[in-house]
């Protein structure tokens, strides 16, 4: 090994650091260390010109190792480790200090962090002395993709993806594709036809020579790496043979036996062999085994009998298939909140309380009322209110802003004004109208004659105290611009409920290795650089499963995912971790306890040698290994214990 | 003044050590004591090192990872359990406050909660006062 030469790099990060770190107090410490040959501080080392700075000092004063302290690695070790390898050093002869996140953004104390800068920065430079330099090993991407969840998220990504004739799998597990929005009648702030837009799309995914659509089915186990990935689905039994259904709808409507419609929330019936929606892709029915008549009690057989084409299956089992792909775009969407708890606002107990979803299906025209805004009892309401953020902004509930409701409950009053006589009234707290021309859209609603009424309602309550209170139910709420509380005796009510996590998204987060927000959402890789990738290399988010938003931008965001794994696809391979753990054959005393405590099995017993021994390409560089051998024989690269020790004194200085 | 205890961090960079960078971008306050070492997974951490860190200074040593159940390298995370309980146990018998070593589980989206662990085990070992060796 050459003697090490080491180069440090001081940032200021503007005044991110240098506020609270005596910067020139770090920089003339670390100038005193043993190997550094040079020590400067920057503006924004990470800038093209501090860059270059490191490049020309490499270059010029033979430097074969770096030290920036500036930012996490997290933000910026590929950064920098680029930056030496375009100087022609290994990129692995580099070490970072994080003197931000760690130092200045958690202390006002000038001298206390000045003092934990120099302490990081020692560390670093100790460090970076017995660094070796690694080589990323690369291996082929599988070219085919799994989508999971068959909503406008999954659904625009399976098709970006498809239509570059690359194999997509877009697994849904309700019966038809489709998600909320298929649910929806109109798009706000357009006004477009939810269905007209989306079922072209829908269309195209089920005839689609790149897509192979696996509907009713769940993903049962996910295993392997970005490019080579693993998963095991289950391909629910239908009933109904595929191959052989024509989607006549012969047996729906032979069938005797209704149950409550899960589509139209219960506002609906649907029978025991369904679709759910006519304009279902695939257009193949499925017999819902909880309450078909043959499976319940042996008898029926309905379906079996009319069916000309033999489709009826009632031995079908579920099929469990294994899939090779080489990335995963999540899009499993979100739950509607249920503000059943909010016992105040008589959801449940008044039956002319609605949430917004079931709203949506009352406005679709071909939902349960045939788009006909109608009460329970069939008459027209004459008047309505609409109360803002149920179940969101809310600390008892919901902390964040669920974004859409807003909107929602304005395209409601549109279309409440256009389809009947009634009164409107929204209660908001604040009205959040940010999208492209949604501003706008609030303008022409509130020009409508709909009243907006600033507060927080308290209760909806049947308790009449006047004769024009009787048979209604009164939205009791203070508004707060008028500064009184006031009294809307309405026939109708609609929540404003929020979008939340799916009740399984612990679950389903686990099962991808996605780590979740606070709030339940799947996190993304980095807040505003990477809002499309997780924490797992190859698996992406698109739509609500990430946090709650409208149509535009879940499209742009599955568009994005999709544009991602184009781009590994198209590159062809990925490095892998180079920091991987290695057995040394002459110290392995062929214990075996490594042997079982490796996640990955990548660890073998040699018997002719009586060794382990590591499959480099199954290792993920954890360390556990190494930290459990009782002869010392595992070296971790990268992370080697002599590197770790000495790092730990460092920072004991 | 004051005694200000030495603190050494191990962090696992998937969960814990973004939590502290979460910390940091929120801008959430504690004690400067901490020093944090990443490692990729809290299983990476011997117990030696953390017998080493007492050695070489430090009057206390916290260890994070992942929650159970959520470490990205699947179950590194209940490895460092089952040897941080039993170097606990020797911790004792050689006469170590229970106080100066700990395990917990920090997520990435959990920075305020890395604050207050930091902020709680920083007070701890102040009280416990400076780690004396004895030979």
């Amino acid at each position: 090994m050459d003697e090490p030469r080491i180069g440090v790099y001081i940032c200021h990060c503007g005044l991110n650091i240098a506020d609270v770190v005596d910067v020139e107090s770090v920089r003339n410490y670390a100038a005193m260390l043993p190997a550094v040959v040079v020590s400067r501080d920057y503006k924004f080392v990470c800038s093209d010109p501090g860059q270059n700075m490191i490049k020309e000092d490499i270059r010029n004063l033979h430097l074969n190792r770096v030290v920036v302290a500036s930012c996490s690695p997290r933000m910026h070790e590929p950064t920098f480790r680029r930056t030496v390898q375009e100087a022609g050093l290994n990129p692995y002869l580099f070490q970072m200090a994080n003197i931000r996140e760690h130092c200045s953004w958690v202390t006002g104390d000038r001298q206390a962090a000045t003092e934990k800068a120099k302490a990081l920065v020692n560390a670093a430079v100790r460090r970076v002395y017995y660094h070796e330099p690694l080589e990323a090993r690369q291996v082929p991407v599988n070219p085919n993709t799994l989508i999971v969840g068959g909503g406008i998220a999954g659904i625009q990504a399976a098709l970006e993806i498809a239509d570059s004739q690359h194999k997509v799998y877009l697994v849904e597990r309700d019966p038809s594709i489709g998600g909320h929005m298929i649910q929806f009648d109109k798009t706000f702030p357009t006004l477009d036809c939810s269905a007209c837009i989306l079922t072209p799309k829908m269309t195209s995914v089920g005839t689609h020579p790149y897509i192979e659509l696996l509907t009713y089915s769940e993903i049962e186990e996910i295993s392997g790496f970005v490019g080579n990935f693993k998963a095991r689905i289950r391909k629910k039994a239908r009933y109904v043979d595929e191959n052989k259904c024509n989607g006549c709808g012969t047996c729906v409507a032979k069938c005797p036996w209704k149950v409550d419609s899960e589509f139209d929330l219960g506002l609906s019936k649907r029978k025991a062999i369904y679709t759910p929606f006519p304009q279902a892709v695939p257009n193949i029915p499925v017999i819902d085994k909880e309450h078909c008549a043959y499976f319940l009690k042996g008898t029926c057989r309905a379906c079996e009998k009319f069916c000309q084409l033999n489709a009826i299956d009632f031995n079908q089992t579920d099929e469990i298939l294994e899939l090779d792909v080489g990335n995963i775009i999540v899009a499993t969407g979100y739950d509607v909140f249920d503000p059943t708890p909010i016992a105040q606002y008589g959801y449940k107990k008044f039956p002319n309380v609605y949430t917004g979803l079931e709203f949506e299906r009352i406005c679709n025209s071909v939902g349960p009322t045939n788009g006909r805004i109608v009460l329970r009892d069939g008459s027209e309401p004459k008047s309505v209110a609409i109360i803002h953020c149920v179940g969101s902004r809310d600390e008892n509930y919901h902390e964040y802003c669920s974004r859409v409701c807003c909107m929602y409950a304005l395209k409601y009053s549109h279309l409440i004004k256009e389809r009947t006589n009634a009164q409107v009234y929204q209660m908001y707290i604040d009205m959040r109208c940010f999208g492209k021309a949604y501003e706008e859209f609030y303008k022409r609603v509130s020009n409508e004659g709909v009243n907006f009424i600033r507060g927080k309602v308290a209760e909806v309550t049947d308790r009449a105290i006047n004769e024009e209170e009787k048979g209604k139910l009164i939205v009791c709420v203070e508004d707060t611009l008028l500064g009184k509380i006031v009294r809307v005796p309405v026939d109708m009510v609609i929540l404003a409920t929020a979008l939340q996590p799916r009740s399984d998204v612990a679950q389903v987060a686990r099962l991808f290795g996605i780590t979740q927000t606070a709030d339940g959402f799947f996190m993304e890789r980095h807040p505003k650089l990477d809002p499309v990738a997780t924490m797992t290399d190859g698996v992406f988010v698109a739509g609500c499963c990430q946090g709650p938003k409208d149509i535009p931008d879940t499209v742009a965001q599955a568009s994005a995912a999709a544009a991602r794994v184009l781009a590994l696809i198209s590159k062809g391979k990925v490095d892998l971790e180079a920091a991987t753990a290695v057995i040394d054959e002459q110290q392995c005393s062929g214990c075996r306890i490594c042997n079982s405590l490796c996640p990955y099995s990548a660890i073998s017993f040699l018997e002719e040698k009586k060794v382990s021994q590591i499959n480099e390409a199954l290792c993920k560089g954890c360390g556990t290994c190494v930290a459990a051998c009782p002869s010392g024989a595992i070296t971790h690269r990268q992370f080697t214990t002599q590197q770790i020790t000495i790092e730990l004194e460092g920072v004991l200085v | 003044m004051s005694f200000e205890p030495k603190i050494v961090g191990f962090l696992c960079n998937w969960c814990s050590y973004a939590g502290a960078d979460l910390c940091g971008t929120s801008r959430v306050q504690y004690p400067p004591n901490i020093r944090i070492i990443r490692v990729m997974c809290s299983g990476r951490v011997s117990p030696l090192f953390i017998l080493k860190a007492l050695s070489a200074g430090a009057d206390g040593v916290l260890v994070l990872g992942c929650h159970p159940g959520d470490c990205h390298y699947i179950e590194g995370n209940y490895k460092t359990l089952r040897r941080m309980t039993l170097l606990k146990k020797m911790l004792a018998q050689l006469g170590i406050e229970d106080g100066r070593v700990r395990l917990d589980w920090v997520s990435a989206s959990e920075g305020a909660r890395f604050a207050s662990i930091v902020t709680e085990m920083t007070e701890k070992v102040k009280a416990l006062g400076p780690f004396k060796q004895s030979s």
